[in-house]
């Protein structure tokens, strides 16, 4: 098979809490939240791989590690085959993000409200030195408008972020994202915000560049349906791990975590004959917080089959099942 | 028979702001019967929570109820004085559980003094009638009793917006309206909070209207749903009639824009350009000048809700 576009390797990623001035006297250890904790996946061209999982579980801190917004704590990020992890001097992260671009979750505040559509896609082209006069950036940005059928591009381009709609400001944000040409994008909750009519020609678009420029996505959800519909691979997080991973069909439809199963079936379905029917929910208790991670197998509190002794005391591996479909848990099959 | 709960008659309620009369509910007319629950769907901006507020007799301002009528249990409620509306009307004829668990409780009282407050003012509780009574509606809703004595930061989302829905049902209202209760939820927590919902409609009967935008949540726990698009109803009936047999083109475009669970799908549907403008609404049909099935008439005229199937009615010149 070919190399993989993106590569991450037992990534991790610890943020320290600070301390109360008597816990620093008496010396007390500092404590950390383990928003990710030793993942590690790879992304194929033109592949769409959902990374999904409730709030709080390190899927967003994931995306910001891979556009290097954060630094990890410890592990590898491969793009392409070259080692990116600790890149540090500006010409190094303006190269990489010629690459790596980000869609993010809230079109309202991703962009400055006092530039224009204009000023807001010529920014990255600025930037990255694109374009040598006003002329050939302004034909670039064009064609970056056009490409996300904001039509006629010369009616948009003078306004401002407040005169545009919902779907059509996210739009923009991806056509900032794309004017660059990169190979990767990280696209944070990109449709999370919108109405269920945008959010479908939104995911259409990027399907549709998805196959006309090759680009290759890393789709954050908390939206399962939309992630079967969108992606090609899944993986499920849960307070920092990846508990399971494969492609979309063999997650959602034969899932092998308890995890999944929980979070498959919670998703709502447009189905009213099973109103009057309670659904059973296989998961107890709240999500813990991530400072205090349990031990053995970090969802075995909330683990409806829970065993004392081994899911309590053992840290399962994430292993192989069936091709391609990985779980991280001492059950699967047994349950 | 079942009696009707809720009935409201050609209910007109404009904001009027600077730049024009916004007419956001504009002739709606619908039935709410005892023990059930009717979704009220829609984009944002179609008019659906401006409804809600209207209904509990508090249309946010510059809005203003202009026609129509309202009666809750048979009682007319538009052109009540505000004090009546306040003593006998809200929360206790008809209550409302908000959107965004996060923000509908007060930071710097506990829980407790915030449900106990209605108790005392409304029904003359003692303080400790007050709080037995709320530790009731606490448990009913799964959470510990003890809950009273906390702070809302001390809550998860999901236990607070369980003491919202306890604290919609103390003075046990006729009509209860959750206005987005799950948008700001996890999926887990969502599938619990409806659970409870359900539940409590089994348990106690409750008569609600559920509004969200989001058409496969609705679908949990909808007996009838109503459409609306641009402040008018285009369509209403029975769930399964909705979902499996949608009359108006509308219904059928954002049914066929949900992407599904456990179903391939090549292509999405969505519907192009953007609602109206309600100042100005596009004259005829509202939908028209985004509806693929256009005729001449449909920029004309404006269609009247008409009986498809036995309780299904759409607003459509293509019936």
């Amino acid at each position: 098979m070919a190399e993989p576009i993106l590569k991450v390797e037992n990534l991790k990623k610890y943020f320290p809490i600070k301390r109360g001035f008597i816990d620093t006297i008496k010396g007390a250890p500092q404590k950390k939240v383990h928003a990710v904790d030793g993942i590690s996946f790879e992304i194929y061209k033109q592949q769409v791989f959902a990374l999904v999982g409730e709030s709080g579980c390190g899927k967003s801190t994931t995306g910001k590690l891979i556009v290097k917004l954060l630094e990890p704590t410890d592990g590898k990020i491969y793009l392409e085959g070259k080692d990116v992890t600790y890149i540090k001097t500006k010409e190094e992260i303006l190269d990489y993000r010629r690459h790596v671009q980000m869609i993010f979750q809230d079109p309202f505040s991703s962009m400055n409200p006092r530039f224009r559509i204009f000023d807001i896609l010529e920014e990255p082209l600025l930037i990255h030195g694109i374009g040598e006069t006003k002329a050939e950036r302004e034909e670039l940005i064009y064609k970056a408008l056009e490409m996300v059928k904001i039509t006629p591009p010369e009616d948009y381009v003078g306004r401002f972020p407040h005169m545009l709609s919902g779907g059509q400001r996210q739009r923009v944000a991806i056509a900032r994202a794309l004017i660059l040409n990169p190979t990767f994008i990280v696209a944070d909750e990109p449709v999370s915000m919108l109405d269920v009519s945008i959010r479908a020609e939104i995911l259409e678009l990027m399907k549709e560049l998805k196959e006309k420029m090759g680009v290759t996505y890393l789709y954050i959800t908390h939206d399962m349906s939309t992630a079967r519909y969108f992606a090609d691979w899944m993986a499920v997080m849960y307070l920092g791990r990846i508990v399971e991973m494969g492609p979309v069909e063999k997650v959602i439809d034969n899932p092998l975590h308890p995890y999944t199963r929980a979070l498959l079936a919670a998703v709502p379905e447009p189905k009213p004959e099973r109103r009057n029917v309670i659904k059973e929910l296989p998961i107890k208790g709240e999500v813990p917080n991530a400072v205090d991670i349990p031990p053995g197998c970090r969802f075995h509190p909330r683990c409806i089959y829970a065993q004392k002794g081994l899911c309590d005391a053992k840290h399962p591996q994430l292993v192989e099942y069936e091709h391609n479909h990985f779980a991280e848990c001492h059950l699967v099959g047994k349950y | 028979m079942v009696k009707n709960v809720l009935e409201v008659k050609d209910l007109k309620m404009y904001y009027f702001t600077n730049k024009g009369v916004v007419k956001a509910v504009d002739n709606i007319t619908f039935n709410l019967k005892k023990g059930e629950v009717l979704g009220l769907a829609g984009e944002s901006g179609c008019g659906k929570s401006s409804l809600g507020f209207t209904l509990m007799g508090m249309p946010t301002p510059p809005g203003k109820i202009v026609s129509g009528s309202i009666k809750i249990d048979g009682r007319e409620i538009v052109g009540l004085p505000e004090d009546v509306l306040r003593k006998e009307v809200r929360w206790q004829k008809i209550s409302m559980i908000f959107q965004g668990a996060m923000n509908a409780l007060n930071p710097v009282y506990t829980v407790g003094y915030q449900m106990t407050e209605p108790l005392m003012l409304h029904k003359g509780m003692s303080k400790e009638e007050a709080i037995d009574r709320a530790q009731k509606y606490l448990e009913l809703v799964g959470l510990d009793p003890e809950i009273v004595y906390r702070y809302p930061h001390e809550l998860s989302g999901g236990m607070k917006q369980r003491v919202i829905i306890a604290t919609a049902l103390l003075l046990e209202p006729d009509v209860v309206i959750a206005d987005e209760p799950t948008t700001a939820l996890d999926v887990v927590v969502q599938a619990q909070i409806i659970n409870l919902l359900k539940k409590l409609k089994k348990e106690l009967g409750l008569s609600m209207i559920f509004i969200t935008h989001d058409l496969s949540i609705l679908a949990e726990i909808s007996d009838r749903v109503a459409i609306m698009y641009a402040g008018k109803i285009v369509e209403i009936g029975d769930s399964e009639k909705i979902y499996y047999e949608p009359a108006h083109p509308y219904t059928q475009k954002l049914l066929s824009a949900i992407p599904r669970l456990h179903e391939d799908i090549e292509r999405l549907e969505f519907i192009p350009g953007q609602p109206p403008n309600l100042i100005n609404p596009p004259k005829g049909c509202r939908f028209n000048p985004r509806c693929p099935y256009v005729m001449q008439v449909c920029k004309e005229q404006e269609p009247e809700l008409k009986e498809v199937d036995k309780d299904h009615y759409a607003a459509c010149w293509l019936l």
